[in-house]
């Protein structure tokens, strides 16, 4: 018996199936990641979805050109600061309803890749293509059952996201950073009496949130399938936005509620490879059903920072005639 | 790091200080000073520009004009942080903290000086059981500040300012949500404070507080200073006539209720647990008689608001019933309470009593949308609302241009008087009154306090939640003590006296 | 305290200002639309074309014939029609993204319907059809808003994650059950011609869905600022705290907004499915559910503000491909274009902000 179960969880095929989920996890987590930065500072990011579709173009127009994946995940990055500046401009400076705003965002982003890819590589029949980002097996711990394959079986990027993970827990609960992000999104007027620039820390934030979900998306192209793919982020963004709250804001939380979506979704693709008798538009509904039913058991329980969606009034702005 | 509450002695003038709103005048030319081991007493009532004088200094106004000294050295508060580095420290009347984080995390956020970028908390937490030792604060700065009493939370907040080196501490009106006894708690405080050369400025519209505090008195009135005495010079009636420019009027002459009033509003043992499942409410039993109003007296967060939303519908309790003539509306919606003959006057008009975004004529229909002449089948009928409207403002001496501005365009005082207008308009049998006069001058108290008698006379009877005891004994013909969601006792008007009803707001009823 | 004649004056001063009021926020959309062609018009430049030469296209491809004129309106149907759903809905504060899933369950039901009873009369049959769209839409639609309220679920993310589940759901039934029998596309039999929409412009397609989306507009005109169900989702929409206290059904005012948006968007969904395609599809929309957000946004949640910004979205993608036969520019760059002025709305405040400034820093030069 023992030894059956042993053999199932080391055999190629649950191992392939782990790995792919933690492959597919991790555009969610770096987005979620991202997240968990502006929504603790108070300003929510609606335009995720937007934010990731622009990393996965740029990420691959770059490497295609530059014949670097590094150098594509590096142009993501400025993208993602780029648009980080913007919705923050937007939604702290000028102070718009921030879910009017996300969604128009979203709309335009998919527009704008649309367009920009169509005006590189023109309508070829044979879509370009990259060399994507080899996969990196750490030597013994990859031999773990289990853990090897889901951790250790990944690409590079996908070991910086660990990385980031722990940073972001650090800064969160640990640095002088992490106390003000916090502050400004549960009272903002407080952490301003504390010495805290709450303007200052929400643009941060959004801008680090910005680089962040740009990177999950360039991970899309240039790490996962080496192609780009029109609207290729398919409500990733917005699924990133429910693992937060699933997640409780927390990122070892969002880690796990990430890494489940990526096991739904590892399941319905191999599933389709199996050719069971399910037509696969089932299948593929599956991430997004998981999502609605993950979301009902956890979004009473769960208690998003008090100052999220409600703009900042600096108390001297008045007075400044 | 600054040392806390070194023995250097300072002192503090504000001279000529002048802030402006657009075109209202909060602080015009305003002179204060403190010296140091000194209390000066900030008076005057709500609105006087007390609060506004007391954010130049915290560094959160910038004045359009006036120059500060801080011994004798002329300085430009640039920012909150820049007025802490001076020496300043203020407890704010809404709390400056952060819920969610531990006191020890919160005195520090926005402190290089605990360590940065990683704050050594450890060493906060060790240095700030010292200071709350050594002032008798007791404060365990472990605790997440959110499972803290609203006291405690003012004591950490004195915490905070002595451990950003405070050696002028400004308290804004620290006693409104204190009991009598722990506000005695917070004179002593402030007294060992000053004794050690500490300067305190106390900001408060009391008093008898003011009396007792303070050494020096600074007067406000309309943004302006009309006196600026030492303690020993005056009394209570003086003050109180510089602080309103005329006399109080107290005492009014009522007709008692007759003790066979029959009864209007029962509540029956209700229970009401919050989302953490924490009990609020607790078998709370109470009466209002037909023709009379029932204060209810009581710190606040001892389930007030709570009481206000139960019996107005908004929230369901998990047992006990509610009876308005009788009648059963425990399981009714708000609206079939409203219909019923209930009125709510909330305590927070802006949240829960208006709609700010949208014209006084549509604020005045929020109740009656659905019902004739308002509407009939289903549609508006605009004629009605706007005859309606100006009708009601004229009424109520609703300060306006037109029916078509919005509710966020009036005045505290006004927007409370729309509020009045549109529940008393629907000739309700019974009115929660929650804490009417918050933040209202005296003017606008006096027109709600005199509409509130007027129902009264009318015969309907008027639950009274406050935590103003003034406001609380000038309307009551029964006082009711509420404490940690339970009524500890009933009163009468003629039996209840400060002592007795302060004693049961901390609890205590075996006086 | 004023003098009667002084009073007069103030509130005709208020008037005054209101009414400047009305006309600036008026004026900032077509500022949007104006802005945005001009940096349309400097992508097109960069794209080696002559902007004007483009646009003349546009234009001509837009409004230029008859035939052109009625496409344009008919593209303008599901985009108005969904765009008054979506205005009730983000009226009463229910961010409704979920248009898309709601038109194409819409459409397929209707067309189900369609199928069902081939040989009834139309003047049964089209009701019925259009009926059955709407109902199907609502409780689609619904369903998020029974999750808001029992399991406080985002209502945003669920009708996003609600439009891919029944766009796939959509795509099985007409590759399934539903395809048509021989046929290896994602289609169902045609519809009889008692299930086809009358054309109400001879040698066009415009369909009376049109004259219907009119009806429409009028009709969601006056129940939003003429009924009282229209003033509690307006108030319930700003501060549903002070509504249900004042004893309005706040959960009734949230599910019924969403209703009507459901309802609407399936409407459309009929519309596109019995007026052009005359059967279901798989790709029965391109995207007009999102379009629409855009649309109504842009005609500032005003019903008949959205059915002018529906004309023109509609003009702008009828167009579009006309200029790109005609100077080469890809149609896409019109998406963009669209995209880019309900930005440009959305941040009209940046404008103001940026006049204020230089007027600062040319006080503080002098």
């Amino acid at each position: 018996m023992i030894g059956d179960l042993f053999s199932f969880l080391t055999s190629s095929i649950f191992e392939g199936f782990l790995t792919a989920s933690m492959r597919l996890a991790i555009p969610i987590m770096l987005a979620a990641i991202g997240g968990i930065y502006n929504e603790r500072a108070g300003i929510s990011n609606i335009g995720m979805e937007g934010f990731m579709i622009v990393g996965s173009l740029t990420g691959f127009v770059v490497s295609y050109y530059s014949g670097s994946v590094w150098i594509g995940i590096l142009a993501a990055i400025f993208l993602g600061i780029l648009l980080g500046l913007i919705m923050g401009y937007f939604e702290i400076t000028l102070k718009v309803n921030q879910v009017v705003f996300g969604i128009s965002l979203n709309l335009f982003c998919v527009g704008l890749t649309s367009f920009l890819f169509r005006i590189i590589f023109g309508i070829t029949s044979n879509s370009p293509r990259i060399t994507p980002l080899p996969t990196i097996v750490i030597p013994i711990l990859s031999k773990i059952p289990v853990i090897g394959p889901i951790l250790f079986q990944q690409t590079a990027l996908a070991y910086i996201t660990y990385i980031l993970v722990l940073i972001t827990a650090i800064i969160m609960y640990r640095s002088a950073w992490g106390m003000n992000i916090i502050a400004a999104g549960e009272n903002p007027e407080a952490a301003e009496t504390m010495g805290v620039d709450v303007i200052r820390t929400r643009y941060y934030s959004i801008i680090i949130s910005g680089v962040l979900c740009s990177i999950g998306g360039a991970f899309l192209s240039t790490a996962s399938t080496g192609l780009f793919v029109q609207n290729m982020t398919a409500g990733r963004g917005y699924i990133a936005l429910a693992i937060l709250v699933i997640g409780r804001w927390d990122p070892f939380g969002v880690f796990i509620a990430a890494l489940l979506f990526g096991a739904a979704d590892a399941l319905q693709l191999r599933t389709q490879l199996f050719n069971f008798d399910i037509p696969y538009q089932f299948l593929v509904m599956l991430p997004y059903i998981l999502c609605m039913v993950v979301m009902i058991f956890f979004s009473k329980s769960s208690r998003a920072p008090a100052a999220l969606g409600e703009p900042y009034d600096r108390g001297g702005k008045k007075s400044e005639i | 790091m600054h040392p806390p509450l070194s023995s250097q002695k300072v002192n503090l003038q504000m001279q000529g200080i002048t802030v402006r709103y657009g075109s209202f005048i909060a602080n015009d030319g305003v002179n204060i000073s403190v010296d140091h081991g000194q209390t000066l007493a900030l008076l005057g009532e709500n609105g006087a520009g007390k609060t506004t004088l007391m954010k130049v200094l915290a560094g959160i106004i910038k004045p359009e004009s006036g120059r500060i000294q801080i011994n004798g050295k002329e300085v430009q508060i640039l920012s909150p942080i820049h007025s802490q580095q001076l020496g300043i420290g203020m407890v704010h009347q809404h709390f400056m903290l952060i819920p969610t984080l531990s006191v020890a995390k919160n005195v520090c956020i926005g402190l290089k000086s605990a360590g940065y970028p990683f704050p050594n908390i450890l060493k906060v937490e060790n240095e700030l059981i010292k200071i709350s030792e050594k002032y008798n604060l007791q404060i365990d700065p472990k605790a997440i500040v959110s499972t803290l009493s609203v006291g405690t939370q003012q004591r950490v907040e004195i915490l905070k300012a002595l451990y950003r080196g405070a050696k002028i501490l400004i308290l804004d009106e620290p006693t409104s949500i204190l009991t009598p006894q722990e506000t005695h708690g917070l004179f002593g405080i402030i007294k060992f404070l000053t004794g050690q050369g500490c300067s305190v400025i106390f900001i408060s519209h009391k008093l008898n507080e003011v009396m007792e505090i303070s050494d020096r008195i600074t007067v406000l009135r309309q943004g302006k200073v009309t006196a600026e005495i030492s303690k020993d010079e005056t009394n209570e009636k003086d003050l109180a006539i510089l602080m309103v420019g005329h006399e109080f009027t107290k005492k009014r002459t009522i007709k008692p209720v007759p003790p066979e009033a029959s009864e209007l509003v029962k509540i029956d043992r209700i229970t009401y647990f919050d989302e953490r499942k924490l009990p609020v409410l607790r078998e709370l039993d109470l009466t209002v008689k037909k023709g009379e109003i029932h204060g209810i007296a009581g710190v606040d967060g001892n389930g007030q608001v709570e009481l206000a939303k139960v019996l107005a519908g908004i929230l369901r309790p998990d047992s006990g019933r509610i009876f308005i003539d009788g009648n059963d509306v425990t399981k009714l919606s708000p609206g079939k309470r409203i219909t019923a003959g209930l009125a709510h006057i909330p305590g927070d008009r802006q949240r829960l009593g208006l709609v700010m975004d949208v014209s006084l004529g549509e604020n005045f229909i929020l109740e009656t949308s659905g019902k004739e002449p308002v509407s009939k089948h289903g549609i508006l009928n605009f004629n009605n609302i706007r005859n309606t409207s100006k009708q009601l403002i004229k009424d109520y001496d609703i300060r306006c241009i037109s029916v078509d501005q919005t509710a966020a365009t009036l005045s505290g005082g006004n927007q409370q008087k729309l509020v009045l207008a549109r529940e008393f308009s629907r000739m309700p049998k019974f009115i929660i009154a929650m804490q009417p006069s918050r933040g209202l001058d005296v003017g606008a108290t006096e027109f709600v306090h005199e509409k509130l008698l007027e129902q009264r006379e009318n015969g309907n009877g008027i639950l009274l939640i406050s935590t103003e005891l003034d406001e609380i004994f000038e309307l009551s013909d029964r006082i009711s003590v509420i404490y940690e969601g339970k009524i500890l006792a009933t009163l009468s008007r003629e039996v209840a006296n400060r002592e007795r009803i302060g004693l049961l707001m901390t609890g205590k009823t075996d006086v | 305290m004023f003098n009667k004649a002084d009073n007069h004056n103030i509130e005709l001063e208020f008037k005054k200002q209101r009414r400047a009021e009305t006309l600036t926020a008026a004026g900032s959309s077509i500022g949007a639309v104006i802005l945005a062609l001009i940096i349309g018009a400097v992508i097109i430049r960069l794209l080696g074309v002559n902007p004007f030469d483009a646009y003349r296209a546009l234009i001509d491809g837009a409004f230029g014939t008859k035939n052109s004129i009625a496409e344009t309106l008919l593209r303008a149907v599901p985009l108005a029609i969904t765009g008054i759903g979506i205005t009730a809905a983000f009226r009463a504060s229910i961010f409704n993204v979920g248009a898309e899933g709601q038109l194409y369950l819409g459409a397929t039901s209707a067309v189900c319907v369609g199928l069902a009873f081939p040989t009834l009369h139309p003047a049964i049959l089209l009701p019925l059809m259009a009926i059955a769209g709407m109902i199907t839409g609502a409780l689609w639609g619904g369903i998020a808003v029974l999750l808001k309220l029992k399991f406080n679920a985002n209502e945003m993310i669920n009708t996003i994650m609600m439009n891919y589940i029944a766009i796939y759901f959509v795509s099985w039934l007409v590759h399934g059950p539903i395809q048509q029998p021989g046929s290896p596309l994602g289609q169902t039999a045609g519809l009889s011609d008692n299930a086809i929409l009358p054309i109400i412009l001879k040698q066009t397609r415009l369909h009376i869905g049109f004259i219907i989306t009119l009806l429409m507009v009028l009709l969601t005109g006056f129940l939003i600022y003429r009924t009282v169900w229209g003033y509690q989702i307006r108030v319930t929409g700003k501060n549903m705290f002070a509504s249900q206290a004042a004893g309005i059904k706040v959960k009734w005012v949230f599910l019924s907004s969403m209703l009507f948006s459901g309802a609407m968007a399936g409407l459309a969904g009929f519309f596109e499915a019995a007026g052009i395609q005359h059967r279901m599809i798989e790709n029965i929309s391109s995207g007009y559910g999102y379009t629409a957000i855009v649309v109504a946004l842009l005609g500032q949640l005003n019903p008949f503000g959205v059915l002018l910004a529906a004309i023109l979205f509609g003009g702008l993608q009828i167009g579009a491909s006309t200029m790109e036969t005609a100077v080469g520019v890809p149609a896409s760059a019109v998406t963009l274009i669209q995209y880019l002025i309900v930005i440009l709305f959305i941040g009209r405040k940046a404008f103001s902000l940026i006049i204020q400034q230089m007027k600062k820093n040319r006080k503080v030069a002098a």
